[in-house]
């Protein structure tokens, strides 16, 4: 029988949107407000989704003191009351959500037991909210 | 294809315990779920229907149907009660929130076969704001 089982974590950063390919002028038409020289910040929220069957002995997919040791090493140990352009991950890509949510799922994939990982979903704020899966999976649209 | 979901809470209380184990490893297994005496959440459902709208009706399905259909077949047996000892299901499996996701689901399935072109796609509960789980049937 296979489920899901989901968690939300939240961590605090900064960020500025900002490309070295492009001109100032170009920088502040893409990024708007979120080109400001001195960064601002976000309360983010990662919405880790796991996959697989459900154990019997236990009733449940994965254990959840287990998961979010991995997320918490991972994810939030990492980026959280951090400038997000500092890390090494951002040094050459652009810290927008869409890839922050590419990079929390990759750090993810490698920790997690057993292909246990389905999806990410960052939010940024309540209104935005970005999502990210193997897209070996040929999945055209993610349920919610 | 359109998706609906509708929303329903329930509140219930329940503990987790496998009896084939000895009390310590369900203690290490589940800590603080394992105490015997329960404790309780306010779960969320939410229950989503596909299909196509209905082109006179608009509908994918009459949403205050839906409702009642949530209400007789989960609601009224999960609401304030006590899931592992007055739940049938719950009697053979430990009523995490994976197998209440899995419960429920079997619960709609077949009442949801009057829905006419609207079939169920999945069902997800949550435990608390930052804990879900969600059954999309076989897969």
């Amino acid at each position: 029988m296979i489920a899901y089982f989901g968690r939300r974590y939240m961590l605090s950063a900064s960020h500025r949107l900002h490309s070295d390919a492009l001109s100032a002028t170009e920088n502040r038409a893409a990024y708007g407000k979120c080109n400001n020289p001195h960064g601002h910040g976000h309360n983010y929220v990662i919405e880790v989704l796991t996959r697989g069957p459900v154990e019997p002995e236990t009733g449940m997919v994965i254990d959840l003191a287990e998961l979010d040791e991995i997320v918490r090493t991972r994810v939030l140990d990492r980026f959280d009351h951090t400038n997000l352009n500092l890390d090494p991950l951002f040094v050459n890509q652009v810290p927008t959500t869409e890839n922050l949510c590419k990079a929390v799922f990759s750090l993810l994939k490698t920790a997690m037991p057993s292909s246990r990982l389905d999806s990410v979903r960052v939010e940024e704020t309540e209104n935005n909210s970005f999502q990210c899966w193997d897209a070996e999976e040929g999945r055209e649209a993610l349920p919610r | 294809m359109v998706e609906l979901t509708r929303r329903a809470t329930f509140s219930a209380s329940h503990f987790y315990w496998n009896d084939s184990w000895p009390a310590e490893k369900n203690e290490q297994v589940f800590g603080r779920c394992a105490n015997r005496n329960g404790h309780g959440h306010n779960y969320t459902l939410e229950v989503t229907v596909a299909g196509d709208p209905d082109p006179v009706t608009g509908f994918v399905v009459d949403l205050k149907w839906l409702k009642d259909v949530i209400e007789r077949e989960v609601l009224s047996e999960y609401d304030h009660r006590h899931l592992n000892l007055e739940v049938a299901e719950f009697k053979s499996a430990i009523p995490t929130t994976e197998n209440i996701a899995i419960a429920a689901w079997k619960r709609l399935k077949p009442a949801l076969k009057g829905a006419g072109r609207a079939r169920l796609r999945r069902v997800r509960v949550y435990e608390t704001p930052e804990i879900f789980a969600e059954y999309r049937g076989e897969e």
